[in-house]
Parts: C-alpha cells; structure tokens; sequence
C-alpha cells in the first residue's frame, strides 16, 4: 500500500469576499422565503424553526431540574410537573432530534454533496416544512390549551382512559410532524439514488450521505407505524373501539410493540445523521480520508436494519416471552456492534493525520467520548437480568440523554459549526466557541453522570418527588443543568452575532474536500454553474491539493 | 473565609445521609451486582481506550508536529480485531444478563405467594393468611416469596431497588416476581411506570422481619378472614356454586383440585389451570369452555373487583373436595324451600 503524503494549507481569508450573487440574495422578501423550492432556503428555515422549539423544550428541561432540586414536590402541582416532563419528551423528540441533522444539515448539504442543484422534489419539501409547523401549532396548541401529561410514550391505558388532558391534540401534532418526516427521507432517497453527478458512485459519496441515506429508510418505513398507533390511540380515546382495552378483548401490550417499532428506530433516526457529520467533521480537521470507508458506510447500514428488530427490548419486564426476551437482547447486543467499529474507525481516522482543534473538532471530540459511554450503557440495558434493575429509572433518562443529547446535540452543533461558513458566508468566532464546546461538554457530564448513580440506587423516572438521601445527587445534576444551559446559549447569541459581524470565510475555509467546499459561501441558489464530473473518491486530500495548486498556478 | 458551624454540620449531615449505592437486601442482589461490575469494567476499559487513541493521536500528529498527513486507506485486521472483540464481549453479556433474568423470573417452587393490586396511586399487599397492607409489605427473611400481582387500571411497575427486583404491573393479567430477602430492615417500594397524576406518591416500604417477628406479625394483623374464605363467600353469593357443585349432574365443571391440572377444553387445546386462567375463565368464560360442558356460564367481567378474583382465585386454588360446596348448597336449599311437614300448625 502505497501512502502517499498531502500538505494542505489554509487559503487566505483576508481577500475572500461575499459573493455578489447567491441564495440568501437572490431573492428579497418574506414570500419568497415561505415560498421557496431552493433546499438551502428550506434549510434556513428548519433550522430557525427548531431552533424555536428547542429552547421551548430546554425550558421545559429547566423547570424539571429546577422543581428536583428539592425532594419535596414544592415548586409546581404534580400534574404540572408531569406535564413538564411530556411537553419536554415530545417537543424534543419530535420537534427537535427527528429533524434536526437531517432537515438541516441534510437539506442543505446532501443535494450540493451528491452534485444535484435540487433535491427531487423541492416543492414537497416546502411542504415537509409548512406539516412540521402544523404538527409544531397543534403540540403548541396542546400545551396553550393546558398542556398534555401523557409523556412522550402516549401509553395506553393511562392516555386512552383516564387522563382529561388534550391528549388528541398533542398526538394530532406527532401525527403531522410524521408525515413530514417521512417526505423528507423519501426526498433524500430519491435523490440519492436519481439525481448523482457523472461520477460519482456510492463509494464515492461522503459518509454523511450514507448516514443519511440509511436513516431515510428508517423515517419512511418506521413513521407510519407510529402514525397508525396514534390514530389508534385517538380512536380508542374518542370512540373506545378497544383495541388496546383489556375489559373490551383489547391487548394494552399491543401499544407498546406498535410504539416501540416506530420509537426505537426513532432513536437511529437521530444518531445516524449525526454520525455522518462526525466523520466529516473528523476527516477534515485530520487532513486524512476515513479509516475504513467501507465499514463505516455499511454500519450504518446494518444499523438501519437491526434497528427495526429490537423493538421488545423496552418491554423485557413487562412479561414478553422468554424466548422472543432472548432473541431481542442478543439482536440489541448485535446492533452495538456498528456502533464500536464506528467509534474505532474515528480514533483511527486520527492516526497519521495532521490534526487542528477547531471548535466542530472539539465537539467531535466530545461526541467521541459522550457517545461511547451512551452506547455502552445501552449495553447494560441490553442484557436482560440488568435491565430489569435499570429500566424505567434515571439509569435509562442518563443512558438515552447521553446517546441523543450527548450524541446527537453535540453531533448537530459540530456540524452547525462546521458548515456555518458554507451556510452564511461568514466564520463564528472562535474563542467563543471553543468556549462553548467546553462548557456544554463540562455541563453535560455534570448533568447526567449523576443520573446514572440515581439510577442504580433505584430513583424512578418521571418522579415529581423523591426520597431525601437522593437530593446531593440530584443538586449536581440541577448545578451541570445550569452550565449545560449556559453551553447552548452561547452559540445562538455568537452566531446570531456573526451574521453581520463575523469574518468573511471564503469558498473552503478548512480545506475540505465535500463538493459543498468547492462552490462559492454561500452557494449559488442553482449549487453549480455547471455539472460537475467526480473523478475522486471522497476525501481524497491529494486531489484537493493538486486542484488548489492548479488554481495558484493558473491565477500567478 | 469562615463557614458557619451551622452550615458546615447541615453540610456534613446532608452529604453523610445522602446514598451512592443501593443496599444489597436479596439473595438476587450479589448476583446483579457482579454483573453490574463487570459491566462497568468493560464500559471504563472502552471508554479508555478511546481515550487514550484520541488524545494520544491528537497530542502526536497534532498539525505542530506532524504538518503533513499520510493517507491510509484501512485495515482489514485493525477493523477485524474491533468488530470481533466488542461481539465476544458483548456476547457474554448476553450470556450473563440472560441467566440473570431467568433466576429473578423464576420462582423456585416453594415461594410462599402474596397478592398484589395496583391501582392510581398505592399499592394493595393480600396475604393469603388473610392480611391486608396498603403502601407496605412485610416479608419474613429466608423464605422465597412470590408476589402475584394485577393492575385495576393503567400500567404501573412494581420496584424494590434494594432487592434489583421490578417488574410491569400490568390491567388485565398477572405478573408475578419473586425474591428472597436477606436482611432485616426497611426498603423502599417504588412504582416506576408512569401512571398519573400521583405517580412519584405511588411509593411505599416493605419490611423485613426475621422469621420470629414475621410470624407473629402475621397473628397480630390477620384480619380473621383468609382470602380463600372471603372467596369461598363470594362463590356462594355470587352463585357459582349452582353449577360448580361438583355433582355428577352439575351444569359447570368440578372446580375441586383443578389447579395445577392439564384441562381439555371444547376448542380442542389443553391448557394448564394456574391463576392466569382462573381470572379469565370467570371473566371470559366463553372463550374458555372445559369440553364436554355447554358455553351458558354469563361473564363476570364489571361484576367482581381484582381483590374479589384474587379471593375466588385462591378459593379455587385451595379447594380439595366439594363437600363444603355441597353443604352451603343444602343449606340455601333448605332455606329456600321452607320445610312445611303436612298436618302440623306453623308457629
């Protein structure tokens, strides 16, 4: 094997400019944005939009800490506290994780990343947006009108019949949102698949094409599945057919088996984006292509797949058989498999590389580090004996905030952060930022490490009230809150800042080699003046030295 | 800068009263401990190795100090070695995890058994003996004990930390769990499954007391009643025992020593009588004709509360002969048909 050596160097911002043309220009007006097919317009969009609601659902987060700082229940009612807890669950699943890399991120880079001036069907995306706002309006409403207090898992029989709040509401909102999703993974498929530059093979397709790919399948196979159960759950509410009632020849496991198979794919939905901006994240702040593309391209794959099988994992107590218990816990062990042969494919990418610490580097870093302990905690729940302890205390709230915050909000910021430039036209500050990365990493653990300790001792989730020897505990938590707090606001107020303020990027700031780093920031509306050809693999650093050097040579 | 002594003893009592490890109160806790630490170890082993890749890797070919990258396609031994070994491990906890879950799930055969109903927002104890505790349960040490429990209405879960035992507690059938307590004491009892409004109040103790104080806890609180002679009356006022006579003739089948048998039933399957199949044979019971019996029993179902099935259930279970059947079947009657002798003068 012959390894070949690449010296890239940062170009020189000091002569970038804005280009006079391009998306965020090309047309003026607010209908214009709300009537917008462009993918990066839709993008801007999503991503105002959840933002919006991610600080709805930090606040809810807030108000929880707050009110668990003292054993006794004493800031809010108990009905408030669950309903706390709900609208925190379902705004940030729903409204916030499901969309957040892929409706981004993933609308804005996977048509230029792929060579396409469009996805296949921009105007269903406008419409993926304007159901997620629908979807978004209803929740709202739910919690307007006086809130929901189902949780986020709607289980029956307790939200068919014996809760008074606007449970239809609230799941006529997630009903929506479904179908948003599900047009957004159908988009990504069909262009993936349909609309690829000359060249450019699958193996040639930047990894955060493939993550995203596979968690397309997902949405669009597991979405009507919750989509179903959710119309099951109105009808039983709102004409008790009694599907899920045992007094009615009903079967209230049935919900959890229809839930779980949407929900636990649900969980892959919003890691595997976010394991796709890893890996270009990582390659490019090493200069190194990714060890072993092959493998990482197809764990994401296998993921995808046996993620559809270990659904009755979240059901091992709730006397599933013995034999379908075997079979779910070794497919749960399987499916952590991909997950480590990612995280060794990543350290490894490091080696021999010649690494820099920006800040989507530090947040990769502590997607490194967060996710491994989130992944093997999943391990714990996965064999059957320990679950039975863990499950459905603050063990499990630790394990999946450590996987979808820790994962996947450090995974969206890494890349927020990272294709900010290509996005605005314009670099975040730095220091700042670095700041931020340390400090919501720092948060983070303070947050949650401590939960894991509460859960083994046996605190239950979704508790309003607690025994006082776990107060210390629970203070810690409070206190990381806090910090954690302070890590995402940072971001919304230096990027905000850095929309007129920030230094002018330039076409490829970090020198990367995504076909999004070779058009001009912000790119053109149409992406590409014309085609291009892909004759490379991607991160192929010798073939982005040798252009840049063309490029000096051409204009010395 | 001073602490007030105040603050300080406040400090130092709040931080010596506070927990980091659950007690271990259950001939199962050593057993999920050990794998709850061997758990840990690999977590920790993983989560350093990680560690110690990336930053050795950032601290060595940091852009300083190695300015120019060497391009490595991959390595099909380095990806073997981490898909082989993480599968192996993984695979042992399977292993481990499985036979965990088969001794906390199986009961040995000599439990003693208690009855549980879960209902919005506190938790039932029946004792067969005849006790009833709400948000308690008292436990002798050293004896294997069973609980069978039943939900009246939504989902809840039934969970003592300190004995790494939990399980659903689900409407509509039973569940069962089993434990052996080791140490006297008080535990908490927790409901970990979302259930409502007062789901953080749906908490309550179970009390360990050595075999002596348990015994004689039982005398003190019996309430005179056992379940099955509260379901003994039930089956004579609810009518039950105008089929389930027992005699030849009878229209139902003969109840006596049908737990625990193999029943043949008109669909043409065999099942096993546990108390799963008591509940719903009385409350569905056309799903569940014996063969050889006509489908004329009406449903039960809204006309006898969880704890009345629990008391018919153990009734059915402790019933050996149909004597007494027979006799509380004369005696109603009797009553009813009033013994008029002809030619005497009525009082």
């Amino acid at each position: 094997m012959s390894a070949t050596h690449t010296i890239v160097n940062l170009p020189d911002q000091r002569t970038a400019t804005i280009p006079k043309r391009n998306y965020l220009n090309n047309e003026d007006g607010l209908l214009s944005w709300l009537f917008t097919g462009d993918h990066k317009r839709i993008a801007i969009l999503y991503l105002i939009s959840i933002t919006f609601f991610f600080f709805i659902g930090g606040a809810f987060a807030g108000l929880i800490r707050l009110e668990l700082l003292t054993p006794q229940p004493d800031l809010v009612a108990s009905d408030t506290y669950n309903k706390f807890f709900s609208m925190h669950g379902i705004i940030m699943v729903f409204l916030f994780l499901v969309p957040s890399v892929p409706a981004t991120l993933g609308n804005f880079l996977i048509p230029i990343m792929v060579g396409a001036k469009d996805l296949a069907f921009p105007k269903v995306n406008l419409l993926s947006w304007y159901l997620y706002w629908i979807g978004g309006l209803f929740t709202m409403a739910a919690l307007v009108l006086g809130g929901v207090d189902t949780g986020w898992t709607f289980t029956t029989p307790l939200s068919t019949h014996y809760l008074n709040t606007h449970v239809v509401t609230a799941a006529t909102g997630v009903f929506i949102i479904g179908f948003s999703s599900i047009f957004t993974g159908l988009n990504f498929i069909v262009t993936i698949h349909r609309m690829r530059a000359p060249g450019m093979t699958w193996f040639r397709m930047p990894l955060f094409c493939w993550s995203n790919y596979a968690a397309s399948i997902l949405m669009v196979l597991g979405t009507p599945v919750l989509a179903i159960t959710l119309v099951l759950v109105a009808l039983e509410r709102l004409v008790g057919i009694g599907v899920f009632d045992p007094t009615k020849g009903g079967d209230p496991l049935l919900f959890q088996h229809l839930f779980w198979f949407y929900s636990h794919p649900a969980v892959y939905i919003m890691i595997l984006p976010g394991m796709g901006v890893i890996s270009e994240v990582i390659s490019t702040f090493s200069r190194k292509r990714v060890f072993g593309y092959t493998a990482v391209a197809f764990s994401s794959v296998a993921i995808a797949l046996f993620g559809f099988f270990v659904w009755a994992h979240h059901m091992f107590i709730m006397g599933v058989s013995n034999y379908s218990a075997l079979v779910f816990s070794l497919l749960t062990m399987l499916v952590a498999v991909p997950s480590a042969i990612k995280i060794f494919n990543w350290a490894f990418t490091l080696q021999k590389g010649s690494i820099t610490f920006e800040t989507p580097m530090l947040y990769a870093f502590g997607f490194l580090g967060l996710f491994t302990i989130g992944g093997m905690t999943g391990v714990f729940l996965g064999a059957l004996g320990m679950d039975i302890h863990l499950t459905e205390t603050y063990f499990i709230v630790a394990h999946f905030h450590f996987v979808m915050v820790g994962g996947m909000l450090m995974a969206f910021l890494a890349g927020i952060h990272f294709w900010w430039p290509k996005m605005t036209g314009r670099m975040y500050p730095e220091s700042l930022s670095k700041l931020a990365a340390v400090t919501t990493f720092i948060g983070f653990n303070l947050t949650f490490l401590p939960q894991f300790i509460l859960g083994y001792l046996g605190m239950p989730r979704r508790y309003h009230a607690y025994p006082p020897e776990f107060q210390v505990l629970n203070v810690l938590s409070t206190a990381g809150a806090t910090v954690l707090g302070v890590g995402y606001m940072l971001p919304l107020l230096y990027l905000g800042w850095s929309l007129k303020y920030g230094a002018i990027a330039g076409n490829n700031p970090w020198q990367a080699t995504g076909l999004e780093w070779q058009i001009q920031s912000p790119p053109l509306t149409e992406n590409f003046i014309e085609t291009p050809v892909v004759d490379h693999e991607a991160y192929d650093y010798e073939w982005l030295a040798h252009k840049t050097a063309q490029e000096v040579t051409t204009v010395g | 800068m001073h602490i007030s002594p105040v603050l300080w003893q406040f400090l130092v009592k709040w931080l010596n009263a506070s927990a980091l490890f659950p007690r271990e109160a259950s001939t199962i806790a050593p057993y999920a401990d050990a794998l709850y630490f061997f758990l840990l170890l690999i977590t920790v082993v993983g989560l350093v190795l990680v560690g110690v890749l990336v930053f050795g890797f950032s601290i060595r070919y940091r852009k300083e100090k190695h300015p120019v990258a060497v391009q490595v396609e991959g390595s099909t031994l380095l990806e073997a070695t981490w898909t082989i070994i993480p599968l192996a491990l993984f695979l042992i906890v399977f292993v481990w995890g499985a036979l965990l879950y088969f001794r906390i799930y199986n009961p040995p055969t000599n439990a003693m058994n208690i009855y549980v109903v879960g209902k919005q927002w506190m938790w039932k104890a029946e004792h067969p003996g005849g006790q009833h505790e709400i948000n308690a349960l008292h436990v002798p040490t050293g004896r294997p004990v069973q609980l069978t429990m039943i939900s009246q209405d939504v989902f809840h879960s039934f969970s003592i930390p300190d004995f790494r035992v939990k399980r659903e507690v689900i409407p509509g059938r039973y569940s069962t769990v089993w434990f052996q307590a080791t140490t006297p004491g008080t535990y908490h009892i927790f409901c970990t499954q979302y259930c409502g409004t007062n789901h953080s109040a749906m908490i309550g103790e179970v009390t360990v007391l050595s075999p002596d104080d348990y015994d004689k806890w039982t005398q003190e609180s019996t309430s005179g009643m056992s379940l099955a002679q509260n379901g003994e009356r039930l089956f004579a006022s609810m009518g039950c025992n105008a089929c389930h006579s027992g005699s030849a003739a009878a229209r139902g089948p003969n109840l006596a020593g049908v737990y625990g048998s193999k029943l043949q039933l008109a669909s043409g399957s065999q099942v096993l009588v546990n108390d799963a199949y008591l509940r719903d044979a009385i409350l569905n019971p056309s799903q569940h004709i014996t063969a050889g019996y006509a489908p004329i029993m009406p449903t039960y179902q809204g006309q006898i509360s969880e704890d009345g099935l629990i008391d018919l259930v153990e009734y059915i279970k402790a019933m050996q002969t149909n004597y007494r059947v027979q006799q509380t079947l004369t005696t109603s009657q009797s009553n009813q048909t009033a013994p008029t002798t002809p030619g005497t003068v009525k009082p």
